[in-house]
Parts: C-alpha cells; structure tokens; sequence
C-alpha cells in the first residue's frame, strides 16, 4: 500500500511537471489556433539561457553571490525569450495568417528546428546545471501511518507547488485583466476580435511571451533536474498527450490531463513494465491519449468540434 | 520547356488518359530514366552512389509514401519513421525466419505488414482530425520504436534490436557493389512511382483528394471516408515500409530502431513540405533537397569560416545545420506552400511562352 502510494504521489509530481509544458501548448492554441510544436526547443531555450547567464553573469560583474546570479539571468532570460516572441510574431505568424492549422503546425517544426540549433550554436551543447537552489534530499512523510513511510523528493514536491502557483497566477491573468479578455476574444474568433479594435499582432506576441515565460520556468525546474541539455526538447514530446487528453483549448484540462498521463505513467511502468520488458512510458500515456480520443475526439475538457461544409 | 501542347490533337480516348498525354513530356520522363539506368553509372564514383544517389533513391519511395498520405489524403503524419521500421524488422524477420525466402518477395511482404500496422494504426483518423491525428499518429512511432527495442523476437534475440542482413541475392544477382544497390533501388522506385502516379490519378487517388479538400462534402457527395481514409493510411504505409527495407537491407546492411527514429519521421515530412504537398515529382524534389543539404552545408560551412577567419568545428556544423533547415521550412511555408514543385510548375509556365510575353 505504502509503495502504491509513493507511485502515485511520484506520479502526480511528474504529472505536474509535464502540465508545465502542457500549459505552455495550450496557452497558444488558445489565442492563436497555432499548435505550437517548439514549445519543447522553447523550453531547452529558456533552460540553457537560464544556465548560461547564472554562469556567465558572475564572470562579468567579477561577483560571487548565486542569488544575485540567478535572479539577473532570470531577468535576462525573460528579456530574450520576449524578443525570441517578437521575432517568431514578426518574422512567421505574420506571414501564415489565414494559413490551415497543418502549415502551421509544420511552420512551429521549423521554428523548433531552429530555435535548438540557435541555442546550441549561442550557448553550446553541453550539459549545464541550473542551481536555483532546490533542495534535493528526499523527505520521509506519513510515518505513523505506514509502516517505513512514503519517501517524497522535495524538488519534485516544490516544482509541483511552483506550476500550482503559475496556473493559479495565468487564470487569474486570462479571466480578470484587460489583457486576458481581450486574448480570450481572440481565441474566440479573430475577425471579431479585430472589428472591436484589438490588436491581433500585439495579442500574438503578448501569447509567445507568456508561453515563453512558462517554456521559461518549466525550463528551470526540469533543467535543475536533469541539467539544461539537448534532451529537454524532447520533454515537450512527453507532454503532447497531455494537452490531447485534456484537451487543446483548456487550461483545466492541460493540468489534470498531466495528472493522469503522470499517474498512469508511473503505475503502468511499476505494474506492468516488469511483464513486458520495461520502459514503456515512453509510449504507454500517446496510447492512453489515443484511445481516449477514440472516445471523445476533443479531450476532456476541450471544445465540441463542429463541422460545417 | 521549350515546347507546346498547342496542336496536338488527341483523338482517342486512349490517347487523351494516357499517363504523359504530351509526347514532349513522355519522352523527357524516358529519357530521365534512360539516363539514371544507362548515363549516371557511367558517370559518378562510388562515393556519390552510397552518399548521396542510394539514399535519394530510397527516401524519395519514402517521402513518395508520405506525400500520398499528407499530401493527397490530408492526413497529417508524425508516425512515418514507425512504418519503415515495420517494414525493414518486417522484411528481416521474413528472410531469416523463411529459409528459401526469396529477397524481393521478403520486401515486398515487408510492405505488406507494414500497410496492415499502418490500418491499426490509422483507424484513429476516423474520429480525429487535423492536429489530434498528428500526435495520435505519434503513437505508432513511440509504440515501434520501443517494440523493436524491447521485444526479443521482433530482432532475432539481438541486443538492443541490432540487427543486419548479408548481401541479398535476386535470382542469381548478388546485390553487393553500390552500382548493383543503386540499380536494384532505382528499379523498385520507378515502378513504385509509376504506380503512385497512375493510383493517384484513378478513383482511389480522386477519393483521397475529394477527403482531403473537405472531408464532410466529401461524405456527402457519396464517398466513404473509412475506406478512402484507410486504404491512404494501408497504400502510404506499404510503400513506407517498402523504403524502410531497403533502407535497412540496401542501404545500411545493418541497423537498429534509432534509424527510423522520429527524426526520421519528422525529416521525410519536412521532404514533402518543401518538395511539394500533392505532387509526385515534389517527393523527388524534396528528397534530393534534404539529402543534398547537410553534404553541402558540411562541405560550405568549413569554407566559408575559413574564409571569414573562423573556426568552424564539427558540432557548429550541425548546429548550423538544423538551424538552415528550419529557417528552409519557415522560408518555403512563407513563400511557396506548393513547394519545389510548384515553383517548378510555374518555371515551367514560364518557359512555355518564352521569349513571348503572351
């Protein structure tokens, strides 16, 4: 029981970390109908940005405090994935407005494609550590109750409160500011959108930012884990079912689709892995997702799709 | 070119479907093949056949699946890579497991198993759509890649799912040098093309197209979507998997799943995009492109540092690499959605007039 219960907490934790990317997704879907396939290279961007500037800052102002470090090269980090937004507004989507969502799509592949060899080629292909300083020694909870407890990683455990906060702060964004209704009257239907007075190139940029602040910390909390590398672009490949489970248009889905894809990974890989060889999660949540989508073909959350001829 | 159609009459029906219907036309396609069997061996090195002719030859059958499924039926694919893996484990598990296996007949059922995983794997596409479809389509590439890994018997028992076949015998012709390869290759693709030009032309092909432009109207007007869908998903996946046999088989003599990674897949979509969605000769186009590309950045690159003062090392180069590549992508979205093709085609226009502006 004890172990069931490590698993699954386990689970929700890495669940939470994927909806961190997921969100990211679903953010630009919503406003711009852009499945947004660099949101993977954005965030192995953002992650070696990260890693790089608390390395290289110190060196330059000839100091030694890593708070200081960190907060500077978070703000660098922010100010170059705002510019990174700009061009993508400035120098793709402009051009593809009116584009069907495949071309789009491909269009994001390519941006990823670039973005990775960018940052390589700017900030190199080693792997960096990103130390913002989360603890990392595990915690022993629930002693009295089982017998040994249930050992719970303490980063994990922030990193979940961190994405928890960052939803909360995006909703609060997306449903109370001006700036959020106006991304929500776009989401809804551009041309309307553009009749009222909005700005539709200010919202896509305003979107790509946003996007790019979460591609950003997602970035630092899966770069403190696994060190900002090459494979942090793959992460985003991790998350894609989440946003199909949960939904693409839905912020609510994107977290609780993390849930299950985080907790179905973990279960299946402990209690079905050991029957068929083992590492399975890495296709066990696209086959969760595929056949939930052959029951209700726009996730959990997302939208009735309606076809008019 | 420097022809026109004006004139020529056609007067029978057998003349007026032929494939080439311009005699001008039919005698450049013979005359490219003629030249690629009879000119291109005499002329290039070895080097240039395992470089660059034997992998264009079987990534243009490939990208020649690919375009029939995205471009003709407009069903995004990111599982592409996954269909040539089936066909390649497919093919090896036929010749090593059949003794007396003949090596084209082992290929050939490659593709066949590779159009049935494509069906299961397709079927999603009869309830979702668009965007939904490409990461469902994503399954099959995650679901292989770890099936030709970790399952023992797909790979023979062979660690880490290596595995590698010897010289292939077609009834008494050892294919061994490149110039054998390159001949066997270049055989399999011009009758595959053929037969994707005449398919794509014929009922099937115009049901993928009345799918792909608008697949309610389509229902509509009489069309059975599970079928024209499905027999895209079994047709886009036969020649797939035929490409990735010969890609293990011919090509590389011995490979493991890491081959037909999703790379792989995201690579030949990326050869339809650019080559052109919806036109056979783009498959060429875009193949000779991406083949062509990293050789010639990796030979420029060097150069072009060398001439500014810069050292330019290895790991740049292929920064720089992906870097070109999306930029292209990004570049030819923009400009020309048709692709090479299309360009082509409108080059193509061009000349027809020229040197008259009417």
């Amino acid at each position: 029981m004890a172990f069931f219960l490590e698993t699954l907490l386990g689970g929700l934790m890495s669940g939470m970390l994927y909806s961190l990317v997921a969100l990211g997704f679903v953010l630009i879907y919503k406003a711009s109908g852009v499945f947004n396939f660099a949101q993977g290279a954005m965030v192995l961007f953002a992650a070696l940005s990260m890693a790089r500037f608390s390395e290289w800052i110190p060196q330059w102002l000839g100091m030694d405090n890593l708070f200081i470090a960190n907060v500077l090269a978070f703000a660098v980090s922010v100010a170059i994935m705002f510019v990174v937004a700009w061009l993508i507004e400035r120098l793709v989507l402009r051009h593809l407005v009116n584009q069907e969502g495949a071309t789009l799509l491909m269009a994001t592949l390519g941006i990823a494609y670039f973005l990775d060899g960018v940052g390589q080629t700017i900030f190199g292909s080693d792997i960096y550590k990103i130390d913002v300083g989360m603890p990392k020694d595990p915690v022993m909870m629930l002693e009295s109750v089982f017998e040994g407890g249930i050992l719970i990683n303490k980063e994990d455990f922030i990193a979940a409160l961190i994405s928890a906060l960052l939803v909360v702060a995006l909703t609060i964004f997306f449903q109370k500011t001006s700036t959020g209704r106006a991304l929500r009257a776009v989401a809804d239907d551009h041309q309307a959108a553009q009749s009222i007075g909005i700005p539709l190139g200010r919202i896509w940029v305003i979107v790509w930012c946003v996007a790019g602040i979460t591609a950003l910390v997602a970035g630092i909390i899966w770069g403190s884990k696994l060190g900002a590398q090459f494979s942090l672009s793959t992460v985003a490949l991790r998350a894609l079912p989440v946003v199909i489970l949960g939904g693409l248009t839905s912020v609510p889905g994107a977290i609780l689709g993390g849930l299950i894809i985080g907790v179905g990974e973990k279960l299946s890989e402990v209690f079905l892995g050991p029957y068929v060889g083992g590492g399975i999660e890495i296709w066990f949540a696209y086959m969760l997702a595929l056949v939930f989508l052959l029951f209700r073909p726009q996730g959990l959350f997302g939208e009735k799709i309606i076809d008019r001829v | 070119m420097f022809y026109r159609e004006n004139g020529q009459f056609k007067t029978s029906y057998q003349a007026d479907q032929q494939l080439f219907s311009i005699p001008q036309d039919r005698w450049a396609i013979l005359a490219i093949i003629a030249f690629a069997f009879f000119g291109v061996p005499l002329l290039v090195d070895e080097y240039l056949f395992r470089a660059i002719l034997i992998p264009f030859l079987i990534l243009s059958l490939a990208a020649l699946g690919v375009n029939i499924l995205v471009g003709y039926c407009g069903q995004i694919t990111l599982g592409a890579g996954a269909s040539m893996a089936v066909g390649a484990y497919a093919a090896y598990n036929f010749l090593i497991r059949i003794s007396g296996m003949p090596a084209l007949g082992a290929i050939l059922l490659g593709g066949l198993v590779a159009a049935a995983a494509g069906i299961v794997f397709g079927a999603p596409s009869l309830r979702v759509r668009g965007l939904y479809l490409a990461v469902a389509t994503l399954a099959a590439q995650f679901f292989w890649d770890w099936a030709f890994l970790r399952i023992k018997w797909f790979t023979n028992n062979a660690s880490s799912g290596s595995v590698s076949v010897a010289d292939i015998n077609l009834m008494g012709w050892t294919i061994s040098s490149p110039v054998d390869k390159y001949y066997f290759c270049l055989g399999v693709l011009v009758v595959f093309s053929l037969m994707a030009k005449n398919l794509v032309r014929g009922n099937m092909g115009r049901q993928w197209m009345a799918i792909r432009d608008m697949d309610v109207a389509a229902t509509v007007i009489g069309i059975r979507p599970m079928y024209a869908k499905l027999t895209a998903f079994a047709v886009s996946s036969f020649y797939l998997g035929v490409a990735g046999a010969l890609w293990g088989m011919i090509n590389l003599g011995s490979w493991e799943p890491a081959a037909f990674s999703i790379d792989r897949s995201f690579s030949l979509l990326f050869m339809v995009i650019i080559g052109g969605m919806g036109a056979i000769s783009g498959s060429f186009f875009g193949a000779a492109f991406i083949v062509i590309l990293p050789i010639f950045l990796n030979q420029m690159l060097p150069l072009l540092g060398g001439l500014l003062g810069l050292e330019v090392s290895i790991a740049l180069v292929s920064h720089v690499e992906i870097m070109v590549f999306g930029a292209l992508i990004i570049f030819f979205l923009i400009v020309e959605p048709h692709g090479i093709a299309r360009l082509w085609a409108t080059g193509r226009e061009k000349m027809r007039l020229w040197p008259f502006p009417h």
